[in-house]
C-alpha cells in the first residue's frame, strides 16, 4: 500500500543542496543591503536534486486522473483527452508563437482561432464567438456584463435582477453578484424543470435575464425551454446559457435555436482540453447578432483579401484577459472538433447520454433517482440505501475510492438530499461502466451488512478519511513545524 | 429518521425555529436542518440593530457539504447575536435548540403564523421524499 509522503520540510537535512555553483573567479562584490533578503530563511528545506525529484514524483504518482481510471464526476465531463491534441498544441508554430508577434507573422494561429470561432458558432447556432474568457465562470461573467451593457445601451437602466434556478451551479449567482446585480432564485417543479408559475411571478421590468443550464444540473432536459425563453424575452430580459452540460446535445439541438442569447462553452469539458490543475481551462462564449457588438475583443476576422486580422467589436465590454485567451487550449479544441467531425460530435452526445442512462437503470433500484425521468449525460441519484440507516452519500463516495474509482460529485445539486451526481461520459467502455455499476451495488450491500467498511473508507488510499470539519474550522494553510507537531500529538 | 422537534417552538418552512421569550424571539436552525447540513464550520451573523422582513436572508451557514442562506422566520430588529458561534459552531450540531441559538429579534407577533411542531414534522417528512 502507498504510504503518506511527509512535507518536503521534514525530508530536509542541513548542508544538502541541489545546485553546484562554480568557484568564484572574479573579485567578490556584496549586494547592496536593500537587495538582500531580510526575512528569516530558517527551516528552508535542504535536499539534493534526486531527493527533490523523488519527492515530487511520488506525490505526482498519487494523482487520480482520467489517464489512470474512471472519473464520473458529475457536471465536470471528465472525458478522455486525446493525445493527438497534445501533439498539435506542441507544434512549434503554435507553442512558440509570442502573443505580441505581428499579425502577418501569426496567420496560422489566427486562422485556427477564426475557424474555431466559426465551428463553435455553428455547433451552437450563434452568430459570433469570442475565445477570450479563461474558464466557464469568466464566460458567465462576460455574458452578464454584456447583458448589462446591452440594456444600458438601449437606455433601459432599471434592469438589476438576474434570475437563477435553485438547482443552478454556484457560479451563476456568484456571477450576478460580481456584476453588482441582485440574484433572484427560481424554484424547480416536480419534474426537475424551471417552475413556470414561479418564473412568471419573478419576471419584471427589472429583469436583466435568466441564467439557465440545459440539460440542467439534475441531468434533465428542460422540457419547457422554448416557453421559458419566450417568457423571459417577453419581459424584456435575456437568456444566458451555462454551457457546462453541452456534452449532452452536440449535433442534436443548438442553444441558439432553443432561445438562448449568450452562452459559454467549457472547452475543458465538452471539447477535451485538460481540466483544472492540468488546464488551464477555456470558457469561450457565443451569442446572437444582437449581443455581438458587446463581446470582449479582440476577435479574429477575415479581411477582403483573405488575411486574418484582430478586430474589437464597436461596443465591446473590453478585454476579459490579457492577449488571446488560453491559446494552447484553443489548439486542442480545434484539433478535437476537426478530428471528430460533425457526425462524430453527434455520436459523442448520443453515447454520453446512453452511458448515463445505462448507469441509471442499473442502479435506480437501490439508489433512488432524484427525479424519475430519462436523463441526459448524467444521472442524479440519492445515497439513501434501504436498510442502511447510518450510511450517507459521503461514506459511499469514500468507499468508491477503495474500489479504484474517483467518486462522483456529491451533495450537488443542493435541492437533492444526499445527492450522487454521476457522469460517465462517452469515453468509458461498457466493461468499465459495468465494473463501476458492480462496485456501486457491492457498496450498497456492504452498507447494510458491513457498514463499518464504508465508515472506515478509504482504506486503500495513502491517507484515511480526512477530518474535513477540523480542516475547515482550524485550517493550517502553510507549513509550520510547531503546529504540525501539535496536530500529530493531538491524534 | 426521527428528529427532535420541541412542541413549544414555532417553525419556518426554511427550517428555522422560533422561541418566544417576553417581547423577543430567539431564532436558530432545527435539528433536521443541522443533520441535513452536516458539521457546521462557519456562520455569518448579521449586525445587532439590523432589521429584516420575514423571508429575508439574514446570514449564511456553511457546512462541510454546502453553504446555505439563513432566512428570517419573522420580521423585526435584531437585538442580539450568538457571537460564541464565530469561534465554535459545534453547538449548532450538538444543541440546536439551546447553545446553538443564532440570534434574538424584537417580536413582531408574526410567530403565531409559523408552523407548529406537528406541521413542521409533516413538512420535513415530505421533503425527505
Amino acid at each position: 500500500m502507498d504510504t503518506y509522503e511527509p512535507p518536503i520540510f521534514e525530508l530536509s537535512s542541513p548542508g544538502k543542496y541541489g545546485a553546484n555553483v562554480p568557484d568564484l573567479d572574479v573579485p567578490r562584490a556584496e549586494l547592496p543591503d536593500d537587495l538582500l533578503r531580510q526575512d528569516d530563511l530558517a527551516g528552508f528545506p535542504e535536499l539534493s536534486e534526486p531527493e527533490v525529484i523523488r519527492h515530487y514524483t511520488r506525490i505526482s504518482q498519487r494523482n487520480f486522473s482520467i489517464d489512470t481510471g474512471m472519473y464520473p464526476l458529475g457536471s465536470c465531463t471528465m472525458k478522455y483527452n486525446p493525445k493527438l491534441n497534445e501533439e498539435a498544441a506542441r507544434m512549434p508554430g503554435f507553442a512558440q508563437a509570442h502573443p505580441l508577434q505581428a499579425e502577418e507573422l501569426s496567420q496560422g494561429a489566427l486562422r485556427l482561432m477564426y475557424e474555431l470561432q466559426a465551428d463553435l458558432a455553428t455547433i451552437s447556432g450563434f452568430d459570433a464567438v469570442s475565445l477570450q474568457p479563461a474558464a466557464g465562470a469568466q464566460g458567465e461573467f462576460t455574458g452578464i456584463l454584456a447583458f448589462h451593457a446591452y440594456h444600458l445601451d438601449r437606455g433601459d437602466t432599471d434592469r438589476v435582477e438576474v434570475l437563477v434556478p435553485d438547482a443552478a451551479h454556484g457560479t451563476n449567482p456568484a456571477t450576478a453578484a460580481m456584476v453588482g446585480l441582485k440574484v433572484i432564485e427560481v424554484a424547480s417543479d416536480e419534474r426537475g424543470n424551471v417552475d413556470l408559475a414561479d418564473l412568471k411571478r419573478k419576471l419584471s421590468p427589472r429583469t436583466v435575464g435568466l441564467m439557465l443550464t440545459n440539460p440542467n444540473t439534475l441531468g434533465l432536459f428542460e422540457e419547457h425551454i422554448v416557453e421559458v425563453a419566450r417568457l423571459v424575452h417577453e419581459a424584456g430580459g435575456l437568456v444566458y446559457g451555462d454551457g457546462a452540460n453541452f456534452n449532452a446535445i452536440l449535433g442534436i439541438v443548438q442553444p441558439g435555436a432553443m432561445g438562448f442569447d449568450f452562452m459559454h462553452y467549457n472547452l475543458h469539458k465538452t471539447f477535451t482540453t485538460p481540466h483544472g490543475g492540468g488546464g488551464p481551462g477555456s470558457g469561450a462564449v457565443g451569442c446572437t447578432a444582437e449581443l455581438a457588438p458587446f463581446l470582449p475583443g479582440p476577435l479574429v476576422n477575415r479581411t477582403a483579401d483573405g488575411d486574418y486580422a484582430f478586430i474589437t467589436p464597436e461596443k465591446s465590454i473590453g478585454r476579459m484577459k490579457a492577449f488571446h485567451g488560453n491559446f494552447g487550449m484553443l489548439v486542442r479544441a480545434w484539433t478535437y472538433i476537426r478530428s471528430m467531425g460533425a457526425a462524430g460530435l453527434r455520436k459523442v452526445s448520443e453515447t454520453a447520454v446512453l452511458n448515463a442512462n445505462y448507469i441509471r437503470t442499473q442502479l435506480d433500484d437501490i439508489y433512488p433517482p432524484a427525479v424519475d425521468r430519462i436523463c441526459m449525460h448524467e444521472t442524479v441519484l440519492k445515497g439513501q440505501i434501504a436498510g442502511a440507516t447510518g450510511i450517507r452519500t459521503l461514506d459511499i463516495a469514500k468507499r468508491l475510492i477503495d474500489y479504484g474509482f474517483h467518486p462522483p460529485t456529491v451533495y450537488f445539486p443542493l435541492i437533492v438530499p444526499e445527492a450522487l451526481m454521476i457522469e460517465p461520459t462517452e469515453t468509458e467502455s461498457k466493461q468499465m461502466i459495468d465494473a463501476f455499476i458492480q462496485a456501486m451495488r457491492s457498496i450498497a450491500r456492504e452498507a447494510v451488512e458491513q457498514p463499518e467498511l464504508l465508515l472506515a473508507a478509504p482504506t486503500k488510499a495513502p491517507v484515511r478519511r480526512l477530518d474535513e470539519v477540523r480542516a475547515a474550522r482550524q485550517p493550517v494553510l502553510r507549513y509550520d513545524a510547531d503546529k504540525f507537531a501539535k496536530l500529530r500529538d493531538s491524534e | 429518521m426521527s428528529f427532535n422537534t420541541p412542541l413549544d417552538l414555532r417553525y419556518a418552512e426554511s427550517h428555522e425555529w422560533v422561541r418566544v421569550e417576553g417581547d423577543e424571539v430567539v431564532v436558530g436552525i432545527t435539528d433536521y436542518a443541522q443533520d441535513a447540513l452536516g458539521d457546521i464550520v462557519y456562520v455569518e451573523l448579521p449586525a445587532v440593530g439590523a432589521t429584516f422582513n420575514a423571508g429575508d436572508v439574514f446570514g449564511v451557514i456553511e457546512s462541510v457539504k454546502a453553504s446555505s442562506d439563513l432566512y428570517a422566520p419573522v420580521s423585526g430588529e435584531v437585538t442580539a447575536v450568538n457571537t460564541d458561534l464565530e469561534d465554535d459552531q459545534a453547538p449548532i450540531n450538538s444543541d440546536p435548540y439551546g447553545a446553538g441559538w443564532i440570534l434574538r429579534m424584537k417580536s413582531s407577533g408574526e410567530e403565531s403564523a409559523l408552523l407548529d411542531a406537528a406541521a413542521y414534522e409533516k413538512h420535513v417528512a415530505e421533503q425527505q421524499h
